[in-house]
């Protein structure tokens, strides 16, 4: 069974009276585990796709499974709650919350899901000693590095277990050897936890990380190549 | 965790912070402080209503307020008498008097006055003029020629204390009595007007004078407590259904006094109104500006799987923190400045000529009620929590994917 399926999506934006396709009947499906570039030049309905898999937005038309999910039938709240408990996100800038320390951030998911204060605690510091982050817990985000908040937004996407992690051009604003850095922990969290991972990029370097490369263009499926 | 990030939120900008604490600080301090003060006048004004001469409650002949002559007066009081003493709660004090208009004149003046003849000791407990001479003496029961007059009177007629003064009134026989008094005391009252008016004799030395041999015009209540008046009243009244006798309370016996704290009241209502709405604006505005710079914020919560009815809770209280924030301060600086009044009062003796027509005590205390206190902090609270609605909702409305790609 795959972990994520699209069928036949389109999605379409109306700006005024111009209307923009963003998404013309794209269908997917993802393995469990795998580690999945979306690549394609900007414009191409990168983030408009992460957004409807993710079930930040709705697409027009078309299925959205997500570990057997279907977000088109769901309501607002539904979706919040599959967003919380089986999507994780790292988006390209400002992913954490200002006022809380770096560990704060990591245990602000598990406060939602409602676990015990100290389980949070104990998993939060777990995850950030895995990313690499083990004397950064009480930084708060101004009193960290691009890279190092890049890290503690994955840690933060992975700390409960999500089907999947969503993320849209996470190393956009790092520079190359950090994004290499942030790519090979995201690969490393990939690896031994089994979660699947979508990110998108227009960086080939970023590409060679991924196990299976999607090309869109124009909204549209251009390649798809597994690699090994 | 909620409570950390909600305080932490508060102080990321300071300055905006202090805006909206000021704008508390002021709504809660003007309620209560101005409310004191308006209290204190008003318990002034309400305190010289009643020991003037008035009381809580008069008990009169059933014709005397519309013809306060000597022929209106309760002939036998004796059963009414028993009844007070009857029905009267614990700790509350009543005497009789002969009050009836008269002329006061000595060699060079003559001036129009209230008789009062009064129970020396009964009088003492019931109002002003027990703790009020300030030269010679007060009143002996025995006294059948004794007379203490108001500063204001004495000075007026050129005479002091060991002098003669003659008052003639009309007595029960349609005869001009007069009687001479010698001057043994002179009291000093809140307003002139008041020393200006009233003369004190002895309950017998009137009565001699008037013929009215145990007769009375008037009894005057004193009670403990301002809630009992008008249940103590309607008990005397189901005693008394006869309609020999009229009973009132204060508020009837001084309407314009009873209409001037209505008014008072209305007037602080307004000026509340006026505050909240400046307060109001004050907290909207700020909060909302607060709510839209956090716009991508609430955008990343939404994303990560908060509900809109949980961010709306978040702001709200960040909200309910700042008017706690704002009420403490608020209270301490009200009940600051209130005591640094209440010992010596607020001095209005320069503006005590035009004060004293509606009654206005030469020194103002501001008076402090506790439930004026509770009323004004809860009124704030459950304001700014209202207002704060508005924006709280308004950043549970921001959909994510909007709010994440404003920058
Ligand atoms: N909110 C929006 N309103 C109107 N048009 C949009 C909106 N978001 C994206 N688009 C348009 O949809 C297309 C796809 O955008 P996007 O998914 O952001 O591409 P990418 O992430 O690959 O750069 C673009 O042409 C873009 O201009
Ligand atoms: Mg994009």
């Amino acid at each position: 069974m795959h972990i994520v399926e699209c069928v036949d999506i389109n999605k379409t934006y109306h700006q005024g009276k111009v209307e923009v396709l963003a998404l013309k009947g794209v269908s997917l499906a993802f393995e469990k585990g795998s580690f999945v570039a979306l690549a394609g030049p900007s414009g191409s309905g990168k983030t408009t796709l992460l957004n409807i898999i993710g079930g930040l937005d709705l697409a027009d038309s078309g299925r959205v499974v997500v570990d057997g999910n279907a977000f088109d039938k769901m309501n607002r709240s539904q979706r919040a709650d599959l967003r919380l408990n089986k999507v994780g996100f790292v988006f390209q800038s400002y992913n954490l919350i200002p006022v809380l320390s770096a560990l704060e951030n990591v245990e602000f998911v598990m406060l939602l899901q409602g676990l015990p204060p100290a389980e949070r605690r104990k998993r939060a510091k777990d995850i950030l000693d895995e990313v690499g982050l083990e004397d950064m817990y009480d930084r708060r985000p101004a009193e960290l590095s691009g890279g190092q908040q890049q890290r503690v937004a994955v840690a933060r996407a992975i700390v409960s277990n999500p089907s999947i992690v969503l993320a849209d051009e996470p190393t956009a604003n790092l520079d190359s050897s950090t994004g290499k850095g942030l790519l090979e922990i995201m690969k490393q969290m990939n690896e031994k936890k089994n979660v699947t991972f979508i990110f998108s990029t227009h960086d080939n370097m970023v590409m060679d990380y991924a196990d299976r490369v999607i090309y869109l263009r124009d909204g549209m499926v251009a390649d798809d190549r597994v690699k090994r | 965790m909620y409570l950390q990030m909600a305080w932490r939120n508060i102080w990321r900008n300071p300055r905006r912070t202090i805006i909206i604490l000021l704008a508390i600080i002021i709504g809660v301090w003007n309620m209560i402080f101005l409310g004191a003060l308006t209290r204190g006048m008003e318990a002034g004004m309400i305190k010289n209503g009643i020991s003037t001469l008035t009381g809580n409650i008069q008990i009169h002949h059933k014709d005397y307020r519309t013809d306060p002559v000597v022929e209106n007066s309760m002939a036998d009081p004796g059963a009414m008498e028993a009844a007070i003493e009857r029905i009267l709660p614990r700790g509350a004090r009543w005497a009789g008097r002969v009050r009836v208009n008269a002329i006061a004149s000595n060699a060079r003046n003559s001036s129009g006055v209230t008789l009062v003849g009064i129970d020396p000791e009964r009088e003492a407990q019931v109002s002003f003029i027990g703790q009020a001479v300030e030269q010679g003496r007060y009143l002996m029961p025995k006294d059948m020629y004794g007379i203490v007059v108001g500063k204001t009177l004495l000075d007026k007629f050129g005479t002091k204390i060991g002098h003669k003064l003659v008052l003639m009134s009309q007595d029960m026989d349609r005869e001009i009595s007069s009687r001479a008094f010698r001057i043994v005391g002179v009291y000093r009252a809140e307003m002139a007007a008041t020393e200006k008016e009233f003369v004190f004799v002895t309950l017998p030395a009137a009565q001699q004078m008037l013929k009215i041999d145990k007769g009375i015009s008037e009894i005057s209540i004193i009670l403990p407590d301002q809630q009992d008046n008008r249940r103590t009243a309607s008990a005397l009244k189901d005693e008394f259904f006869d309609d020999t006798y009229e009973i009132n309370t204060w508020r009837e016996l001084l309407p314009i006094l009873n209409a001037y704290l209505k008014l008072s009241d209305g007037f602080m209502l307004i000026w509340y109104l006026v505050v909240f709405i400046a307060m109001g604006f004050g907290i909207v505005n700020t909060t909302l500006m607060a709510v839209f710079e956090r716009m991508r914020e609430f955008g990343l919560l939404k994303a990560l799987g908060m509900k809109p009815w949980w961010i709306i809770r978040e702001v709200l209280l960040e909200s309910v923190l700042l008017l706690l924030m704002g009420m403490a301060i608020g209270n301490i600086l009200s009940f600051l400045s209130i005591s640094a009044l209440s010992g010596s009062g607020i001095d209005l003796s320069s503006l005590a000529a035009g004060a004293e027509y509606v009654g206005i005590s030469r020194i103002l205390y501001p008076a402090i009620y506790v439930r004026d206190v509770v009323i004004a902090n809860l009124v704030v609270f459950v304001l700014g929590l209202v207002v704060s609605t508005y924006p709280a909702a308004k950043a549970g409305r921001f959909t994510p994917v909007e709010a994440l790609a404003h920058t």
